[in-house]
């Protein structure tokens, strides 16, 4: 039944009620302004100068170690700004799963492919400047369109917060139940998939080689009478596996 | 609070996660990338979330709903991604994606693989 009233709700009501009242918002809220910012904008300013300091030494260090810890620093600054967009369940959400568990997977991930301590100079591709470009350029763009289209509009953080816990977890247990529990099916899926993927499957391994090497076998004579460099090719890479 | 703020910096967020998936080499500093550029959607749903509940009274709280579902997804990717990748590491002894070359076409200096019976070793192997 919520369901049957949501898209109702969400189409007949939302666009009249912005397109009506988003003029008389910002005539109402005209005393705001960039030059004099509250103490929660530049409280959220500082902080998200912080985050995307250390997001952009993530993506340029080139100690590996080093920049699963900046992005520590870059997930705890984005729930710093989650707790002054009053929306608190998702900051420590965000403090448990990405803090917590990711981070702390994506350190045992380097550990466990030997990565090397201390700097790496392979760590950027060849391609840097062409991302470089790219990165910039979507940047600006983006940048550029959404100043634009939210320049008169404001944030009203003012009264009862509008993530505390209590409303989350109604809209979710009223609105959201089923995509809720799908999405409890879903980590199931990924628990066994990753279960599957990383275990060492030793009665399996056996089975294709033997297949693959047949194949070489057969197909041998012909890359023999053909050239060396060929000839060496597969077993190079009977070499690597 | 003006919506600039964090729409701005969920931009920039995400343009440092747009440049790490491309110019970074390891996989898992690609993986580290891409949660980058998740977590940058999130600030987004989260601020358009509070900004709606009070300007359109929306009700239904979509945005952090959605930012919880993302979250829990990229906790399921990043565990299929180092399994992946990792299994990558143990076949191969390496976690650099610029040398996963297999399905690569069109380079000058694979020429000599594209004889048949070697095409078909590789398909295997």
């Amino acid at each position: 039944m919520t369901f049957a009233q949501a898209p109702h709700v969400t189409l007949a009501q939302a666009p009249h009620v912005t397109l009506a009242q988003a003029p008389h918002v910002t005539l109402a809220q005209a005393p705001h302004g960039f030059l004099s910012p509250t103490g929660v904008e530049i409280a959220f300013l500082l902080v998200g100068l912080v985050t995307f300091g250390a997001a952009l030494v993530t993506v340029t260090t080139r100690q590996l170690v080093h920049a699963a810890l900046w992005l520590v620093v870059t997930l705890g600054g984005l729930a710093v700004e989650y707790l002054l967009l009053t929306a608190e369940f998702i900051a420590w959400v965000q403090v448990l799963i990405y803090v917590g568990s990711v981070v702390v997977l994506l350190l045992f991930g380097l550990m466990l492919t030997r990565a090397p301590i201390g700097r790496s100079p392979d760590a950027d591709s060849g391609n840097r400047w062409a991302a470089l470009i790219v990165a910039v350029a979507a940047a600006a763009a983006l940048v550029w369109v959404v100043v634009d289209a939210f320049r008169t509009t404001w944030i009203d953080l003012d009264g009862p917060a509008a993530g505390s816990t209590e409303a989350t977890g109604a809209s979710l247990f009223q609105n959201w139940v089923l995509p809720f529990e799908a999405l409890s099916v879903l980590l199931l899926a990924a628990l066994v998939g990753a279960i599957v993927l990383s275990r060492k499957a030793k009665e399996e391994s056996s089975s294709p080689p033997v297949n693959a090497r047949g194949v070489t076998k057969s197909s041998r004579p012909v890359t023999e009478s053909s050239d060396p460099q060929v000839r060496a090719n597969p077993a190079e890479q009977e070499g690597t596996r | 609070m003006h919506l600039a703020y964090p729409a701005v910096l969920s931009a920039l967020l995400f343009c440092t996660g747009l440049y790490g998936v491309l110019a970074r080499r390891n996989a898992i500093l690609v993986l580290m990338s891409v949660e980058l550029m998740l977590n940058a959607v999130n600030l987004n749903l989260v601020a358009f979330d509070v900004w709606l509940s009070r300007a359109a009274e929306e009700t239904l709280h979509s945005g952090q709903a959605l930012t919880l579902f993302t979250i829990a997804i990229a906790a399921a990717e990043i565990g299929i991604g180092l399994a992946i990748v990792l299994a990558v590491h143990r076949n191969r002894g390496t976690a650099d994606i610029d040398k996963l070359r297999d399905t690569a076409e069109g380079h000058g200096t694979d020429t000599p693989e594209t004889e048949p019976g070697t095409e078909k070793a590789e398909a295997t192997a």
